[in-house]
C-alpha cells in the first residue's frame, strides 16, 4: 500500500515572530475563486462611491483684488508664481502655496487686456486699455528702488495675435506678412488656446455656449463641438498633457471636458463664484485656478477626489511619510481599472455622472434642450412638406461654421 | 485571482522593459571586435589565484606584485560584471564565454493544460477578423486587452507550477483493492500527525449528529438531535463551547467565519456566537430543518418544513427573500458553490433550483422515481450527484441539464458530500463510501470504504484536509481520505492559519465586496458578457411590460376650434384629412419599392435578353 496524506507544517503558514509579516500563500485557481465577475463589479461600485465621497475639488480662494480678475498668466518656471490683472489696471503677483500676494503693481490705468510671462521667466508684459504695452521685472524691486516698468510701448492696439475678433478666428504665420487663413464662426470667439501636445489642433471658447477643437489642416468643421455650458464662454485652457481642457463661463461654472469628447466629465461651481472670465490650468496638471467677477481668484484640484500633498520625493527629502505607499498606489491603479472596466454599467455610469448643479443652470439646461428640440423638429418637419433632396442633412458642427477664407 | 492579475500584468510589463534595454546591450557587446584585451585579462587572471600565489619572498616583487594585482582585480571585476550582464539574458547572447551553451534557453515552457486552466472566456476576438469594419481605436484597445490577459494567464501558470503542496493519494498493492485498506492501517501508515486526523468521538447521549466545517476547515461544529451543540478547532483539538439547547436541531451551519453559528431548533432559528451566548433568536425562520450558507453573499438560506424557502441576510439582518415553494416538507438541500443557486429535492424525485430573485423554481428536473434523498454539486459547478428512494444515483450536467451517469446502489445513498478534488461520499445505513470520478468513466467499486457505528445523519468533506467528517448515531467519527482536499490554499480567501487580526482584516473586506442578492443567477459571469439583445427585442419586452407602446403614436384628436368651426362633419374631416396623409406616406413607399423592384426585374431580363444571343464560339469560353 502507499499512501500520502495532505499534512502542512505549521511554520510554513505561519509568521516566525511577531515582528515579521504575516505569510500569504496564494493559490490562482479559478475554481477556488468563484463569483469573479460580481465580485469585480462590486468593487467598481465601491470605488466609484469613494470616488465622490471624496470629491472635493475647492482648495483656496485668494482674495485682493479690487475689482473683476479679468486676466491671468502663468510663470513658465514657478509652479507656485501666479499672476493676475484687474478691471482697475492692478496687477498682482501671488504665492500660491502660502496663498499670500507678494506684489502689487498699478499697472495701466482701465482694464488690464492681456498679460504673458517671458519664456525664461524674468520679465512679463501687460497690456492695457490705456493703448500700451508694458513689461515688469518678475522679482520685486530692492528697498529705495521705485517700482517702473522696464519697458513701454505707446501705440495702437492691434497685437500679433493668432486669433479672434469679429466672429472669426485668424491664423498668422509669424513668418509672413498677410494671416494664412480665416474662419468665420455663426458668433465671436473670445479665447482660443492651442494644444500643447498636438501642435495643429486648437479650441475656441465662443458665444454661442459650446466650444470648438479645430485641425489648423481643415477649418471647414470643427472636430468637436464641446457643449455642456449654457452661457457663453470666456475662457479655455489645455492642460500640459493636452488630454484634457477646462474652460470657463458667463454661467457662473467651470467645466473640464476631455479633448475627444462632446460633453464635459465635471462642473465646479460655489455659491458665491461669479461670472468666471479667465482660467488657467497649472502646469504640474494638478490644479486650476479661476479668476472670477467678484474679485476672487479661485483653487481648484484637477481631479476631484485625488488625494493633495507632498509627493513622495519631497517627503522622503524631509523624511516624512510619503502621500501614497506602494500599496495605497496599487490598489488605486486597481480600482481605476475595474472603474474603466464597469464604466457603461448603468449603476456605475449614473453614479459617476452625478453631479449637484444651480437651480438656474439646471433648469437652463433643460430649456435648452427645449429648444433644440423644437429646432430639430420643425427642420425635420420642413424637410417632410418639400421635396425630397431639396433639405440637405448637414451635421451640428458644420452649422455653425459660416465661411472659411483664404 | 482578479487583485493579483492586474498586479501580475504590471510586473509583466516591467520585465518586459528590460528585456528590451538588455537586448540592446546585448547588441551593443556583439558589435564590439572580437579581440579585447578584457578577453586576454582574463586569461591571465584565470591561471592566477590567491591561493596559488606562493613566492611571497621578495618584499619589493611582492609589492609590484600587489600593484599588478590590483590591477588585475579590476579588471577580472569588470570582467565579472560583463559576464553577469551576458548570463541575465541568456538566449540572446547564446554562449557563455566559458564557451558552453545554456541547455536550458529562455524561460521554461508552460504546459498547455495549466494555461487552459487560467484562460476564461474566448479569445482571439481580433484575430477572427469579426471586427473588420470596426474603428482602428477599439480594435487596437482590443488587441492591447487581449494580449494583457494573455499574458496575465500565462504569469497565473506560471506561479501555478511553483505551489508547494501537492495531493494526497492511496495506491494498493498488487491483488488488493483500496477500498479493503482499513483506517487503522492507514493511520498507522502516514506520519503522526496525519495519524491522528483519524479519530473517534463518542458522543452517545444526544445523537444523531449533524456536522459543518468552516470555509477554511480549521473549525468544526457538531449538533446532536436531542440539543447537544458544540464547535471546537479540530486541528488542536480545542474546544471552543459546549452546549445543549434542551431542543431537537435539526442542522448546524457555521456562518461567515468561525466568530458565529447558526442552528436550526425544533420551532425558531437560533444564532449563537462560539462561546455558546445565544445572540439572535430569529422567529420569521420557523421550522427550519436545512440550512445553507453562501459565503460571498452572506446570506443564509434556510428551507423549512412549512415549504418555505427563505434567505436571511447575515450582515445586515433582514430576511431577503421568502418563497413558498408549494412543495411540501423540504429536507433535502444543497447549495451550488459555483453560482449559489439552492438545489432543493422533493418526495416526487424533483429537483427544484432557486434563486431569491425569483419566486418560481428556475429549473425543475425530474431526477427520480422516487424520492430525492440527497443532493451534492460539485465547486466547478458543472456536475450535481443525487442519490433517490429509488436505490440510485446519478450524475448530471447541470450547465446542459442532461444525464451523465447512473448507478444502482443495493441498499441506496444517503448524505452525499463531494470533495474539492472530486471525490464523492455515499452513505448506506451505518457504511460510509467514498467514489472517485464518479462522473467520468462507470465507477465499478468504490475507493474507500468505512463503517461507523450508528446510521450516519450527516457527513461532509473538510477543506483543504484529506479527511471526511461523520456525524453518526454514536458520536462522530474523522475519517482519512487521501486525495480528498485542494493542496493549496488562498491566503487571502480561506487561510487555515489565519491569526484573528488576519481574520477580523479579511472580515472587513468581504463584507466590502458583499456581493447583492440580486446577482444571483444561473450564469455568474453574465455580468461581463455583452448583452446581444436587440433594441427591438428589448422594446418587445417593454410592451409586453407595460401593456402598451410607449412609443406608439398618439392618436390623433383635433383641436376643439371655436366660431362653429367645430362641428362633428367638421372633424371627421380634419381626421380623414390626417388618415390621408398617413396613408400617402405609406403608399409612396409602396410605389417606391414596387418601382425599385421592376427596374431590377426589367434589367435582370436585359441581361437574359443578352445571354440569349450567343454565338456559335461562345461555348468554347470557360
Amino acid at each position: 500500500m502507499k499512501v500520502k496524506v495532505l499534512c502542512r507544517n505549521p511554520d510554513d503558514y505561519v509568521r516566525e515572530t511577531t515582528r515579521d509579516i504575516q505569510r500569504v500563500p496564494r493559490n490562482y485557481d479559478p475554481t477556488l475563486h468563484p463569483f469573479e465577475v460580481p465580485r469585480e463589479y462590486t468593487r467598481a461600485m465601491n470605488a466609484t462611491k469613494l470616488e465622490r465621497v471624496f470629491a472635493k475639488p475647492f482648495v483656496a480662494a485668494l482674495d485682493g483684488h479690487r475689482d473683476a480678475v479679468n486676466c491671468m498668466a502663468k510663470h513658465p518656471t514657478s509652479l507656485s508664481t501666479l499672476l493676475s490683472g484687474s478691471c482697475d489696471g492692478e496687477v498682482k503677483v501671488w504665492n500660491l502655496p502660502t496663498k499670500k500676494c507678494v506684489r502689487t503693481l498699478q499697472a495701466h490705468e482701465g482694464f488690464v487686456r492681456g498679460m504673458c510671462a517671458r519664456f525664461c521667466g524674468t520679465s512679463f508684459f501687460t497690456v492695457g486699455d490705456d493703448k500700451t504695452i508694458k513689461q515688469w521685472k518678475m522679482e520685486a524691486p530692492g528697498y529705495g528702488e521705485e517700482e517702473e516698468p522696464l519697458n513701454m510701448i505707446l501705440g495702437r492696439t492691434e497685437l500679433l495675435a493668432s486669433c479672434a475678433s469679429d466672429r472669426s478666428i485668424i491664423l498668422y504665420d509669424m513668418r509672413e506678412a498677410t494671416p494664412l487663413q480665416k474662419v468665420i464662426m455663426n458668433m465671436r470667439s473670445n479665447t482660443l488656446c492651442w494644444n500643447p501636445m498636438e501642435a495643429y489642433i486648437f479650441t475656441c471658447a465662443n458665444e454661442d455656449y459650446h466650444l470648438y477643437t479645430y485641425d489648423m489642416r481643415q477649418l471647414s468643421m470643427p472636430i468637436v463641438m464641446h457643449s455642456d455650458h449654457v452661457s457663453a464662454v470666456l475662457d479655455v485652457d489645455y492642460s500640459p498633457t493636452g488630454k484634457e481642457f477646462v474652460s470657463a463661463s458667463f454661467d457662473k461654472t467651470i467645466r473640464i471636458f476631455p479633448e475627444k469628447k462632446s460633453h464635459s466629465r465635471e462642473v465646479y461651481h460655489t455659491k458665491r463664484m461669479q461670472h468666471v472670465i479667465c482660467v488657467k490650468w497649472s502646469l504640474d496638471n494638478k490644479y486650476i485656478v479661476t479668476g472670477s467677477d467678484e474679485m476672487n481668484i479661485r483653487l481648484w484640484k484637477a481631479n476631484a477626489s485625488e488625494k493633495l500633498g507632498l509627493s513622495a520625493e519631497v517627503k522622503a527629502l524631509h523624511q516624512l511619510e510619503p502621500k501614497l505607499t506602494t500599496r495605497e498606489k496599487q490598489a488605486q491603479n486597481y480600482s481605476q481599472k475595474l472603474k474603466q472596466k464597469f464604466q457603461h454599467h448603468p449603476q456605475i455610469r449614473r453614479i459617476t455622472r452625478h453631479r449637484h448643479l444651480p437651480r438656474e443652470i439646471y433648469s437652463q439646461r433643460k430649456e435648452l434642450h427645449v429648444m433644440k428640440e423644437a429646432r430639430r423638429r420643425k427642420e425635420l418637419n420642413v424637410r417632410k412638406h418639400s421635396k425630397p433632396g431639396s433639405i440637405p442633412y448637414v451635421s451640428e458642427k458644420k452649422k455653425h461654421v459660416v465661411a472659411v477664407v483664404d | 485571482m482578479m487583485t493579483s492579475a492586474v498586479g501580475v500584468v504590471f510586473v509583466g510589463r516591467e520585465e518586459k522593459k528590460k528585456k528590451k534595454t538588455t537586448s540592446k546591450m546585448a547588441d551593443a557587446m556583439g558589435s564590439k571586435p572580437a579581440e579585447t584585451h578584457v578577453g586576454k585579462e582574463k586569461r591571465k587572471s584565470a591561471t592566477k589565484r590567491y591561493w596559488q600565489n606562493t613566492e611571497l619572498n621578495d618584499p619589493v616583487k611582492t609589492e609590484d606584485r600587489n600593484h599588478e594585482k590590483d590591477s588585475e582585480n579590476h579588471e577580472t571585476s569588470e570582467n565579472k560584471t560583463e559576464r553577469k550582464k551576458k548570463r541575465k539574458h541568456g538566449p540572446q547572447g547564446k554562449k557563455f564565454i566559458s564557451g558552453k551553451k545554456d541547455p536550458f534557453p529562455g524561460p521554461a515552457p508552460v504546459p498547455e493544460e495549466k494555461i487552459r486552466k487560467f484562460q476564461r472566456g474566448q479569445t482571439s476576438i481580433v484575430a477572427n477578423d469579426m471586427f473588420s469594419d470596426g474603428s482602428e481605436i477599439l480594435k487596437s484597445t482590443l488587441k492591447d486587452a487581449e494580449e494583457t490577459s494573455k499574458l496575465a494567464t500565462e504569469k497565473a501558470a506560471r506561479f501555478d507550477l511553483l505551489l508547494s503542496e501537492d495531493a494526497g493519494f492511496l495506491e494498493a498493492d498488487e491483488g488488493e483493492e483500496t477500498c479493503t485498506i482499513a483506517q487503522d492501517d492507514i493511520a498507522d501508515a502516514v506520519d503522526i500527525t496525519s495519524g491522528t486526523k483519524y479519530f473517534n468521538l463518542s458522543l452517545t447521549q444526544f445523537g444523531p449528529y449533524r456536522l459543518d466545517y468552516t470555509r477554511n476547515g480549521r473549525h468544526l461544529l457538531l449538533g446532536g438531535r436531542r440539543g447537544h451543540v458544540s464547535c471546537f478547532d479540530w486541528h488542536s483539538k480545542q474546544l471552543m463551547c459546549e452546549i445543549n439547547v434542551m431542543e431537537t436541531v435539526n442542522d448546524v451551519k457555521w456562518l461567515h467565519s468561525e466568530a458565529m453559528f447558526a442552528v436550526a431548533q425544533k420551532k425558531w432559528l437560533y444564532i449563537y456566537d462560539n462561546t455558546g451566548i445565544e445572540l439572535h433568536c430569529i422567529r420569521r425562520f420557523n421550522d427550519v430543518l436545512r440550512m445553507q450558507f453562501l459565503p460571498y453573499h452572506f446570506l443564509l438560506a434556510t428551507a423549512s418544513a412549512t415549504g418555505f424557502l427563505q434567505y436571511l441576510d447575515v450582515s445586515v439582518g433582514k430576511q431577503v427573500a421568502a418563497t413558498c415553494t408549494k412543495a411540501g416538507r423540504l429536507d433535502v438541500m444543497a447549495q451550488n458553490p459555483y453560482n449559489a443557486i439552492i438545489h432543493l429535492g422533493h418526495p416526487t424525485g424533483v429537483v427544484t433550483l432557486w434563486s431569491p430573485n425569483q419566486r418560481e423554481p428556475l429549473v425543475k428536473m425530474l431526477c427520480h422515481r422516487g424520492g430525492v434523498r440527497s443532493i451534492a454539486v460539485d465547486k466547478t459547478g458543472t456536475y450535481m450527484v443525487t442519490s433517490g428512494l429509488d436505490r440510485k444515483l446519478k450524475v448530471f450536467d447541470i450547465r446542459a441539464f442532461r444525464p451523465l451517469q447512473s448507478y444502482f446502489l443495493p441498499a441506496g445513498a444517503s448524505c452525499l458530500s463531494l470533495s474539492q478534488r472530486g471525490l464523492l461520499s455515499a452513505c448506506t445505513g451505518d457504511i460510509v463510501q467514498v467514489y472517485k470520478d464518479v462522473w467520468g468513466t462507470p465507477v465499478k467499486k468504490p475507493y474507500m470504504a468505512h463503517r461507523v457505528r450508528g446510521a450516519v445523519w450527516g457527513a461532509q468533506f473538510c477543506p483543504f484536509e484529506d479527511v471526511l467528517g461523520i456525524g453518526h448515531g454514536e458520536g462522530f467519527t474523522s475519517m482519512i481520505v487521501p486525495g480528498a482536499g485542494e493542496p493549496n490554499f488562498d491566503g487571502l480567501d480561506s487561510n487555515p492559519y489565519r491569526s484573528v487580526k488576519q481574520r477580523q482584516e479579511w472580515e472587513v473586506k468581504a463584507l466590502l465586496e458583499k456581493i447583492q442578492p440580486e446577482l444571483i443567477s444561473l450564469d455568474p459571469d453574465q455580468l461581463c458578457k455583452v448583452d446581444r439583445a436587440t433594441w427591438e427585442q428589448r422594446h418587445q419586452e417593454r410592451v409586453k411590460q407595460l401593456g402598451y407602446d410607449p412609443l406608439a403614436k398618439e392618436k390623433f384628436t383635433p383641436r376643439h376650434k371655436g366660431k362653429g368651426r367645430s362641428s362633428s362633419g367638421n372633424i371627421e374631416k380634419r381626421k380623414r384629412q390626417v388618415a390621408h396623409e398617413d396613408q400617402r406616406e405609406l403608399i409612396r413607399q409602396t410605389v417606391e419599392e414596387k418601382l425599385a423592384k421592376e427596374k431590377e426585374i426589367k434589367e435582370k431580363e436585359k441581361k437574359k435578353a443578352q445571354q440569349g444571343q450567343r454565338s456559335a464560339l461562345d461555348r468554347f469560353k470557360k
